[in-house]
């Protein structure tokens, strides 16, 4: 059987000092045979792994006979975004660790094939969405990530008036102002927003739900609303030296840099400091992107603390695997004590302690503990936080009955059905920090479920 | 207004209909810009305008300063952050230093209107760069005008003048002050030893403004806190104004190239 095809990638030496495009994608040859190698199951196990259920072995077929708008058409029945989930979507654990293949280690590469389709469709035109016939009923929803663009699709399709409210003055949540121009072009996300308008809704940016308009007034003004507003809140540790100059949270590392594109100060006036020697402290997408920004933006020397050893990184592997190319230095299985500054209270170093594996914790995986007497210096001028968000509690703000967890995240039922009726939420906000595509099908099912909800009044 | 210190009147219905004193809004100019936050000085339902006072600063303030009416800003986010809690206490005493002036009006008036007795300290280095003194002593029962350079009332600064009214024996409910982190720390030192209740609002350098970047954490009681969403106003006797100050300074060289570049293409600035 043929080999999996490879992606082209941009030089490593090269990308470390750019911010084009990592991964270049496929390209016709390549798509067609890699499309070539899928068995077509007739039980097909991949689909299975994608929380948004593309028919996944009907769209590579149609790869495979360079039937490329009829993939892309397939893809867009079930999937609002493919274009930002084929290069984003963690595989390895989705609909590629499903697919037969995977257990030779050569699954079908199925999210660059989707990119394949996608980046076609864009070349070549976007598809014109049909008008739908309109049910008169108005659908709010807050939040403009993954998830509130895929709730805001499918309720547009089903004809619902749909307005979307966005704090921040770009729509797109993370794949905006997180995920770094490299890993997803800022263009691509704006092509998907557009798509979306087409289909009719109407997007309010610089819209902060809870403070210029309360929940309860959504509530009046509209039959339904979805809530999607992420988890965006970055957390601490609470550690010595957290308010430093120089330690930011990778929100704010990574926001200035996308969101405000201080890569491009000073033609963008938004400041962002370049450090020469950084630390990021995370093991997580965000981390991956926050480092490789920083190298990005002229560091000598990039490293990441984490508190795990290499098999627990949470990022996806071809990011690790990317980052490590680049140079990034992983400093496993180490831990921050204190940020050290010096008399301008600017950073000056970073105390760590070496770790090791202990006994299991809760969630299965054994657990880090301190090694006593191992603290070490490193040197660095920056420091990057990046160990986790949580859900923003703005939108509760003058709205009572909004039930919520310890953690802040918004308790739904198994349709996505808020504690309020009528009110649905979904991805991060409901989930926790997670991925796109798990954002999109809470997405879907919320849109469903506002559906069947108006269908009844 | 006065030299370097401009008021803009925003058509802004949403925000106008939303906003309450203490609360503030971020901008953007243009697509190049950065967001900056500016106090919510006014605003009116009726007109659905939301006034705005800045001081030219550096880039963005100066930019902001060439448009002309009827232009359009790119963004206009608020009202952001909590509002002032304005309760009937007694008697309050206002402080405004410099540009700090035109976040304390709304809240002056706002006390007023509450009952309150209000006393109004307003400062600025001269007599040419004080503002809103009409404005203030409507809403005030007594205003005292104070300059660094003797050009306008009492000849130092608006420390002395509270210090005095404090020494005198005058009973305070409340002290807010707002202006330059470190008029307020003087504030917050005359007014500990009386153990008057003090508040002020902080300024440290936002993105957001709605608590995603944690760029605008400020130390107060020894806890970290967002200052955009838990604040921006904190009792002045337990914030760490230090750590303010030092993060405000993060960037002037940046601030530097920025303005230099904007000189240039504007041929020289003021
Ligand atoms: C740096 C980074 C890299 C990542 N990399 C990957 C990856 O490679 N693969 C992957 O699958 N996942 C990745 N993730 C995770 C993924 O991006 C998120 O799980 C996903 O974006 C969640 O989608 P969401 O729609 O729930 O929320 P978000 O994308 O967070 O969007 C929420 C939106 O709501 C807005 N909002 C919040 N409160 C309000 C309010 N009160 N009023 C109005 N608007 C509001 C916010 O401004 C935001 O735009 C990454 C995350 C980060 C931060
Ligand atoms: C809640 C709040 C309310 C404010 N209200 C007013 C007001 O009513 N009137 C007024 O004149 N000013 C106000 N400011 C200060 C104003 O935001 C800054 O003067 C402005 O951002 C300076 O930008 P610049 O590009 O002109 O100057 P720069 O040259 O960029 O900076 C000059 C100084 O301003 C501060 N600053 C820079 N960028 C920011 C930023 N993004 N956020 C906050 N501070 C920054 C820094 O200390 C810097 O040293 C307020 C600040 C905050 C946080
Ligand atoms: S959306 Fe993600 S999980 Fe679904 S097929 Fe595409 S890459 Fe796989
Ligand atoms: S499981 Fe793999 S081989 Fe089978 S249809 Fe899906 S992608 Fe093709
Ligand atoms: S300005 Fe970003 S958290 Fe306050």
């Amino acid at each position: 059987m043929a080999e999996r095809q490879p992606m082209p990638l941009q030089d490593p030496e090269e990308r470390r000092r750019n911010f084009n495009e990592v991964a270049l994608g496929y390209t016709e040859e390549q798509a067609v045979a890699e499309a070539a190698r899928c068995l077509q199951c007739k039980d097909p196990k991949c689909v299975q792994g994608c929380p948004v259920n593309i028919d996944i072995p009907a769209f590579i077929a149609c790869v495979a006979e360079r039937d490329f708008d009829e993939a892309i058409r397939t893809i867009k029945l079930t999937n609002a975004l493919p274009a930002v989930c084929g290069r984003v979507c963690p595989q390895e654990v989705q609909c590629e660790q499903y697919c037969v293949l995977a257990k030779k280690g050569q699954p079908i590469a199925i999210g660059r094939l989707e990119r394949f389709a996608a980046d076609h469709e864009s070349t070549g035109g976007v598809a014109a969405p049909h008008k739908v016939k309109s049910t008169g009923k108005k659908v709010a929803v807050v939040g403009s990530g993954p998830a509130g663009l895929t709730a805001a699709a499918d309720l547009a399709k089903a004809g619902h008036s749909v307005t979307i409210f966005e704090s921040l003055h770009e729509p797109g949540g993370v794949l905006t102002y997180g995920i770094p121009e490299f890993r997803l072009p800022k263009a691509i996300v704006r092509q998907e927003v557009d798509y979306i308008k087409q289909l009719g809704v109407d997007i309010k940016v610089d819209y902060v739900i809870g403070k210029i308009k309360t929940l309860d007034e959504l509530r009046d003004e509209f039959d339904a609303v979805f809530l999607g507003t992420g988890a965006g809140l970055p957390n601490f540790m609470g550690i010595e030296g957290e308010n430093l100059n120089g330690v930011y949270s990778a929100n704010e590392f990574l926001t200035r840099v996308n969101l405000m594109k201080a890569f491009r100060f000073p033609d963008y006036d938004t400041p962002i400091k370049r450090g020469k020697k950084v630390i990021v402290v995370g093991g997580g997408n965000v981390a991956m992107d926050a480092a490789r920004c920083a190298l990005r933006l002229g560091a000598d020397e990039v490293s990441i603390v984490y508190r795990r050893s290499e098999d627990e990184l949470p990022a996806r592997r071809e990011e690790v695997e990317n980052a490590k190319e680049e140079g990034i230095i992983f400093r496993l299985l180490t831990n921050p004590v204190r940020i050290l500054g010096d008399d301008k209270m600017n950073v000056k170093s970073v105390e760590c302690i070496r770790m090791e594996l202990g006994e299991p914790d809760a969630s299965g995986r054994r657990r880090p503990v301190s090694v006593k007497g191992s603290e070490h210096e490193i040197e660095a001028d920056t420091v990057i936080i990046a160990i986790g968000t949580s859900p923003n509690p703005i939108i509760f703000s003058g709205s009572d009955g909004l039930e919520s967890t310890s953690k802040g995240t918004i308790v739904v039922d198994d349709t996505g059905m808020s504690s309020l009726p009528g009110v649905c939420a979904g991805g991060d906000v409901v989930t926790g920090a997670a991925t796109v595509i798990s954002a999109m099908g809470a997405g879907k099912l919320a849109a469903q479920t506002i559906n069947d909800h108006l269908g009844k009044q | 207004m006065v030299h370097q210190v401009h008021l803009m009147k925003v058509f802004a219905p949403d925000v106008a209909r939303a906003a309450k004193p203490g609360q503030f809004v971020i901008i953007r100019i243009d697509e190049q810009s950065e967001r900056i936050p500016l106090t919510i000085a006014d605003y009116s339902v009726e007109e659905s305008s939301v006034t705005i006072i800045f001081q030219e600063m550096g880039k963005t303030t100066k930019q902001l300063a060439t448009l002309n009416a009827q232009d359009t800003l790119q963004d206009f986010v608020g009202p952001l952050g909590t509002p002032s809690e304005i309760e009937k206490l007694g008697t309050v005493v206002m402080v405004g230093g410099g540009v700090g002036v035109a976040p304390a009006y709304p809240q002056a008036k706002a006390y007023k209107a509450a009952g309150n007795k209000v006393m109004t300290i307003i400062g600025a280095r001269s007599e040419n760069l004080l503002i809103l003194e009409e404005e203030m002593r409507a809403v005030s029962d007594e205003l005292l005008v104070c300059t660094d350079d003797g050009t306008k009332g009492h000849h130092g600064f608006v420390t002395d003048v509270l210090q005095r009214l404090l020494q005198n024996g005058e009973h305070v409910d409340r002290v807010v002050a707002i202006g330059p982190p470190i008029m307020m720390r003087a504030v917050a030192g005359v007014t500990k030893p009386f153990g008057i209740q003090t508040i002020v609002s902080l300024n440290p350098i936002m993105i957001d403004g709605t608590g995603m970047c944690g760029g605008c954490r400020v130390s107060v009681d020894g806890k970290t806190k967002f200052a955009c969403v838990d604040g921006p106003e904190f009792d002045a006797h337990k914030v760490d104004f230090n750590l303010l100050m030092s993060r405000l300074a993060v960037y002037r060289d940046e601030e530097g190239i920025s303005i230099k570049k904007h000189e240039c293409t504007c041929g020289g600035g003021q």
